[in-house]
């Protein structure tokens, strides 16, 4: 299907099965029970996994098939960011322009970075490709302050010229829509005790990651991608062949920042707004942590990966001490406040402390990521069906890859 | 005139002095072996040749243009490829992969930047590879993992990927090392083989003199640096000065 072999085809689909039915899927608690505290089915949280996932897919492709880790990748996010709120700003509240001027202008900044960066290999790429992601930051807290807006970040005003739109009536916010339909805009369904939310905006998102990530696996399927796999493998041996590496890791590197740009413009769409905090190096160290923890190098780990950390961001971070007291209300009060005490760092403001550990426990353990993890599953299933028939199953399980 | 001809190459590294006034003439169509003792020079040499590393001073022309100051995948595209001592193979892709990247390489150096077609697809580049397995007897070993293999066998997938390039002149550095003696026997009937039906002209570094008997059309003696001398296989075994280089003759 789409010139896809047929395993990939099955990945695509899943991948659009889970896009479509995301706002079932991630609400699963009624509204008022006690869980609903773990759904994950509201638009800003929905909008952010498949944002994520794009810039993690994007990531993947320089760092899961050359090797090279960049350091500064928020940085081209970050452009994306301002490119995108300018277009609103200038052109029009519509988001096309944004989302195409962000992914340009990304691959733009990306080649310049690129070409000096990938001079060097190993840690001296990462630590120039982290200079500059920082150079970024400070210049666009600083003497950018014009162009970035500074500290209070960057935002359409009701002043703004937006050339192509017909002059906004007096006191009306700006909203970012696509032809008509406001980003913001949702549908809720209630079902019994449950409200499903579809939100436009998501779903605009969502089209780009489905198609982000069909794109990523025509690339991997590729002689291009071949290429990118032979870099990461031996470089000496394919400079001995003839073939100079840089033109194919430059080339991957811009791809990389240009969904970057994309995920940066997209996250402008939603939310009308970028900040210089989009490119501090945390936002970079972000995506590395997603990349790995999901499986780098595989198709689906970066989008586990994204969606992950950025659903026990949400929902590790909204628990608070009293949420806590109530779940250990049922025990004896000396009990109860230990279990408290216990557990209060790692939630809130402690989640990076269970971030970490988690991180810590794959990497360990599953060094392949979740996708490996995954594939461990499986297995365990496998070998209890081989079990009862081996005799056919064995035969038939050619290895997809 | 040689296919490869290396004049009065000087190479030191700080105050040592690994080659001296090298000079080799190597004809085209013929096996050349280099043979001498640890650490006579003949690695150094051979890394002259492929732009690993350039001699301090000296010439080195290869099919009428110099190869000095040629950055390695240059050099590989005027035509020469190269086995190392150790196997460089591409170990985390299949063997078929490890074969049909040489054969995407172009010799002019044009990039394919093809990004939405899928390897499956490229038709002449897979037959190409798979005739090339079967050529080198490892079509049963295509879809493994190049880092499970034997190291002969590793060896072996190099040379290929090196022929499936249709190299002018293939540098051999120690083609048969640690190979199991019916390895190394089918090595030489393979590089027999390929020397008589492509006529490529080989440099091969040997230690193995069964394997450098059995193949080489001339031969040149290195030791301390610097080639003592050039001779067809039979003078060479009696030769007064190489005895002298190998047993340690007096000073």
């Amino acid at each position: 299907m789409f010139g896809l072999r047929k395993s990939d085809s099955v990945l695509l689909l899943i991948v659009i099965a889970l896009t479509v039915f995301a706002p079932f899927i991630l609400n699963p608690f009624p509204e008022n029970s006690v869980m609903a505290q773990f759904n994950a089915g509201y638009p800003d949280l929905m909008q952010r996994l498949v944002i994520f996932g794009i810039f993690a897919i994007g990531f993947n492709i320089l760092f899961g098939l050359t090797g090279y880790l960049s350091f500064g990748h928020a940085a081209f996010l970050g452009v994306g960011s301002y490119a995108g709120v300018w277009m609103i700003k200038l052109l029009t509240l519509n988001v096309i322009p944004a989302i195409v001027v962000s992914v340009i202008v990304a691959g733009a900044f990306s080649l310049l970075v690129g070409w000096i960066s990938l001079r060097r290999s190993g840690i001296y790429f990462s630590i120039l490709t982290l200079a500059f992601a920082q150079m970024s930051y400070a210049l666009a807290y600083s003497v950018l302050t014009p162009i970035t807006g500074g500290e209070t970040g960057l935002q359409p005003k009701v002043a703004d010229p937006r050339i192509l739109d017909a002059a906004l009536e007096e006191g009306v916010t700006p909203r970012a829509n696509l032809f008509g339909m406001f980003m913001n805009d949702s549908y809720e369904m209630v079902v019994g005790g449950w409200i499903f939310t579809f939100n436009v905006g998501y779903y605009i998102a969502a089209i780009c990651m489905v198609f982000a990530f069909y794109l990523s696996i025509r690339i991997f399927r590729s002689p291009f991608g071949l290429m990118l796999r032979a870099v990461k493998s031996n470089q000496q041996r394919l400079n001995y062949t003839g073939i100079e590496s840089k033109p194919y890791t430059l080339a991957a590197f811009v791809i990389s920042g240009m969904y970057a740009g994309l995920a940066g413009g997209l996250l402008v769409a939603m939310d009308t707004q970028a900040g210089a905090e989009r490119m501090f190096w945390t936002a970079s160290g972000e995506v590395v942590l997603m990349t790995i923890l999901g499986g780098a190098g595989t198709l689906i780990g970066p989008v586990l990966g994204a969606g992950f950390i950025k659903y026990f961001e949400n929902i590790v971070s909204k628990i608070n001490a009293n949420i806590l007291e109530t779940w250990f209300s049922f025990m004896p009060d000396g009990i109860s406040d230990l279990f408290v005490g216990l557990i209060y760092p790692f939630i809130g403001k402690g989640w990076h402390l269970t971030l970490g550990i988690l991180f810590m426990l794959v990497v360990i353990f599953l060094p392949g990521g979740l996708v490996q993890g995954g594939q461990k599953i499986a297995g365990m299933f496998k070998n209890k069906k081989d079990g009862s028939d081996s005799a056919t199953s064995s035969a038939s399980a050619a290895p997809a890859e | 005139m040689g296919i490869l001809e290396v004049q009065n190459v000087n190479k030191s590294f700080g105050g040592l002095k690994a080659l001296t006034n090298v000079n080799l003439n190597v004809e085209e169509g013929m096996i050349h072996a280099i043979i001498g003792p640890n650490g006579a020079g003949k690695s150094t040499l051979l890394n002259c040749f492929v732009g690993r590393l350039i001699p301090d001073t000296g010439a080195v022309t290869f099919d009428g243009q110099s190869l000095l100051g040629k950055k390695p995948h240059e050099i590989n595209q005027t035509g020469v490829s190269r086995v190392f001592q150790t196997p460089e193979i591409f170990s985390d892709l299949t063997v078929l992969e490890n074969v049909m990247i040489p054969c995407f390489a172009k010799r002019d150096g044009s990039y394919s930047l093809n990004a939405i077609k899928a390897v499956g697809n490229e038709k002449d580049i897979l037959e190409k590879a798979e005739q090339m397995l079967v050529d080198v007897n490892m079509a049963d070993k295509r879809d493994m993992v190049a880092s499970s293999m034997s190291r002969g066998d590793k060896r072996r997938l190099e040379m290929a990927m090196c022929l499936s390039q249709d190299p002018k002149l293939l540098l051999l550095d120690e083609p048969t090392a640690g190979m199991a003696r019916a390895d190394t026997n089918n090595t030489i009937d393979l590089l027999a083989e390929i020397q008589e039906k492509r006529h490529i002209t080989m440099v091969v570094i040997e230690h193995d003199m069964h394997v450098v008997f059995s193949l080489a059309q001339k031969i040149s003696v290195l030791a301390q640096g610097t080639v003592i001398v050039e001779d067809l296989p039979e003078k060479i075994k009696g030769h007064p000065k190489v005895q002298e280089a190998y047993l340690g003759g007096a000073h």
